[in-house]
């Protein structure tokens, strides 16, 4: 026990003497959380609309009120016809040039035709380059004009069914409300185990793993005086995005802290075991750094439900989904701080994050068994 | 012009020599391309629902039947209780539970008006919005049916893809729909473009953040540096191999992309091999320049690995531009990536015009020009 206490107390000197990369993995995450929060977004608002109205009357005038009075969209220009001087292209012209995401087209004579009882006619072109605006645009213009028929074409006789929806653990649909708890595993577990990935590398290369192994100490010995360090800068974190994801971006947090915090370390310990094995299995600093980028980045960017949700993808990224880490604290995450889950709900998830990093851990020790031979 | 070449030689026979480069230029490409255009898709179908039928009439499941067969939602639970409802959105198993009150049938039978109640986890955010919108199409739709089923008057509220035949002489409005440029809204018609972005730059900034930093390591950049070689020519010799290796890895993503994911081509090859050609000397300089910065290859690693990730998150590759705060969006224009992406996307999709890209285009020769310029520059510092 000695002898781990002294092996912590030397990596401990290791890190605050680096005080540079101290302030560098600590900084990282939270700048990381405010450049992406602000960035990593997919509310569609303020849509660039374009309205063709050959005939403007009391309908298409109204109409278009209605459309410029909504937050989703904003009447980007105004055409009178599809064949003006400036050409029939002239709504592809604006698609092209990005000047415009969605053109709703009226025909002549829509007053005439609305008040005689004669279908009125409405095109809604959507520049469908990027399918969720095209969607999104079709459904709120239909919604637009649904609204403005239900109240001017009342007749007796018909059936009408209201909806009324309820949008459940984020009424506003706020984007950083999605992301943030699952920008908070991205930048946690990029740096949790790049940080351990170079520690046993380093001592391989500048050769005082050879010290190491001659020591007293037992590999799991070695393995805890490496990891635990770095779980207490790692929890500083920890506290630093959840602070920012609070205070920067008002994400709620209907659960409770203390679990939030202990899942948070417990996601923190797999990360640095992922490192840490990587750390044991490879020679060189370099191959270690690339393991953990390639081996956490990129999955964790795009197969942890972070940005993409996992249920879209085709079953076999589904299946593969399961072995990031991530995955399952995106979920934890916003479970306890969207829908304020507990422990409860959350059983399974912490289960297999619990698993993942015993079996991390237990591989690393082994992985230095053999070397030791 | 002889010593380019021959140093260029060099360079090619380095990278044909090392098997791991070269799987890292030839297979990485295609292996990306088929598991990035697969996870990133914010396609929704089959949204997990869950029905909570207090009526349980024909009426009620006449509308249950339309929400099953609309193919965008997938029933997977029925139940008369709204705790077990409640239950499975915590359990986050269900996206969307529709509720029908008990006198739905007798109230549209009575007044013609009838009450649903949508509840969408709203965790997922813009999707959310989606889901509502196709349930309440469904609806609205199920309405008009029953309008003309009960009377053979009218009914309120149509979709537009609901049978306007019963309805005569109704103030109504007629709305068709034209997704254009994606008729079917297939995401990989969207995403794909935009990766073959991403692993151009991928190949061309990592590969020459290596490069120079290699050659530090080896203790050959010395003998390189003694050699009458110019520095222009140093770095021309030094980018060009990598260069049309680049344009390799966007040929063979492009032809992929054509006869795999049936990505329409639309505009003109040429000038998207062009902006291509721009991108690649920006791509490569920035990989040049973190190069002649750092001591050692790891380091050029993760400085160009760190840069990457900005790069690619922030350049509206994943998430569109648009959505981005105000302020990200102006820091984004910054953004070599981007530009790019935009100009590979109006490329390919809307068939856009040279008229049509010249903003970003000329943004993209401008940083060629200064970024080259820097890194020759942070050169010649070395050799000085």
């Amino acid at each position: 026990m000695k002898a781990l206490a002294g092996l912590l107390r030397k990596e401990l000197y290791h890190i605050l003497r680096d005080r540079r990369t101290l302030i560098v993995i600590t900084l990282i995450p939270v700048v990381q959380v405010i450049i992406f929060g602000y960035a990593i977004r997919t509310d569609v608002d303020r849509v660039r609309l374009a309205i063709v109205d050959p005939v403007p009357d009391i309908v298409t005038l109204e109409l278009r009120s209605r459309f410029a009075a909504t937050n989703t969209f904003q009447i980007a220009s105004i055409l009178t016809s599809l064949t003006s001087p400036t050409g029939p292209g002239d709504v592809d012209r604006l698609f092209r040039q990005g000047l415009a995401q969605g053109a709703v087209i009226f025909e002549p004579g829509m007053a005439d035709n609305f008040g005689r009882g004669i279908p009125a006619n409405i095109l809604i072109v959507t520049d469908a380059t990027e399918p969720n605006t095209g969607s999104v645009v079709q459904a709120y213009a239909l919604q637009v004009i649904q609204a403005y028929e239900r109240e001017h074409g009342a007749a007796p006789g018909m059936v009408r069914i209201t909806t009324s929806v309820r949008m459940r653990f984020n009424p506003t649909r706020e984007s950083s409300n999605l992301f943030v708890p699952g920008l908070m595993a991205f930048v946690l577990t990029i740096i949790s185990s790049l940080m351990t990935a170079i520690t046993l590398t380093r001592e391989k290369e500048s050769g005082t793993m050879e010290t190491l192994l001659v020591s007293p100490l037992r590999p799991w010995q070695i393995i805890v005086g490496k990891v635990a360090p770095y779980l207490a800068i790692g929890f500083v974190s920890v506290l630093g995005v959840i602070a920012e994801a609070r205070l920067v971006f008002n994400v709620p947090l209907r659960g409770s802290l203390l679990l939030l915090l202990g899942e948070g370390l417990l996601f923190i310990l797999v990360s640095l075991s992922l490192g840490i094995l990587i750390s044991a299995r490879t020679a060189s600093q370099r191959v270690a750094m690339m393991g953990a980028m390639v081996g956490t980045m990129l999955p964790t960017m795009l197969l942890s439900g972070f940005i993409f949700p996992i249920e879209s993808m085709p079953w076999p990224l589904r299946a593969l989904s399961n072995i990031v880490p991530a995955r399952w604290f995106v979920v934890v995450a916003r479970a306890i701080m969207l829908k304020g889950t507990g422990l409860d709900y959350l059983w399974r998830e912490t289960l297999v994050l619990l698993l993942m990093a015993a079996v991390l851990l237990t591989l690393s020790t082994r992985s230095f068994h053999e070397r030791l031979e | 012009m002889r010593r380019i070449l021959f140093l260029a030689r060099a360079e090619v026979l380095h990278i044909v020599r090392d098997r791991a480069t070269l799987a890292q230029v030839l297979v990485l490409p295609i292996l990306q391309l088929f598991v990035l255009s697969n996870a990133a898709t914010f396609e929704i179908r089959d949204t997990p629902t869950y029905i909570v039928d207090s009526d349980v009439t024909s009426t009620s499941r006449g509308l249950i039947e339309r929400f099953g067969g609309s193919g965008h939602f997938r029933i997977v639970g029925q139940s008369a209780s709204l705790d077990a409802a409640n239950e499975e959105l915590l359990r986050g198993n269900v996206t969307l539970v529709l509720t029908i009150p008990q006198d739905f049938e007798s109230s549209i039978v009575r007044n013609r008006r009838g009450d649903v109640q949508l509840s969408v986890n709203a965790e997922k955010g813009s999707a959310a919005g989606i889901v509502q919108s196709y349930a309440s199409q469904i609806v609205n739709a199920y309405a008009v049916e029953l309008g003309a089923r009960f009377h053979p008057g009218p009914a309120t509220v149509r979709a537009h893809e609901a049978d306007p035949a019963p309805l005569r002489g109704v103030p109504r409005i007629e709305v068709q729909v034209r997704h254009r440029y994606n008729e079917t809204l297939n995401y990989k018609h969207y995403m794909v473009p935009g990766l073959l972005v991403a692993l151009v730059t991928m190949i061309g900034t990592l590969l020459s953040a290596q490069n120079i930093a290699r050659e530090k390591e080896l203790g050959t950049l010395e003998q390189l540096n003694v050699t009458p070689l110019t520095r222009g020519q140093f770095i021309a010799a030094k980018l060009l191999p990598l260069w049309v290796l680049g344009l390799l890895d966007l040929v063979i993503g492009l032809v992929l992309a054509k006869t795999v994911f049936g990505v329409p081509i639309r505009g003109s090859l040429l000038l998207l091999f062009g902006t291509a050609g721009v991108y690649l000397v920006v791509a490569l300089s920035i990989g040049l320049w973190i190069s002649t910065l750092v001591e050692t290859q790891q380091q050029a690693m993760f400085v160009s690995f760190f840069i990457m990730n900005i790069y690619l998150l922030m350049s509206g590759l994943f998430t569109p531009i648009d959505s981005m705060a105000e302020w990200v969006q102006y820091v984004s224009m910054l953004n070599p990536v981007r530009h790019f992406v935009t100009i590979a996307r109006a490329l390919l999709v809307r068939g856009a015009s040279l008229a049509d890209i010249r903003m970003p285009l000329s943004i993209l020769t401008v940083y060629a020009f200064a970024i080259l310029a820097l890194a020759i520059r942070q050169y010649s510092k070395r050799t000085a």
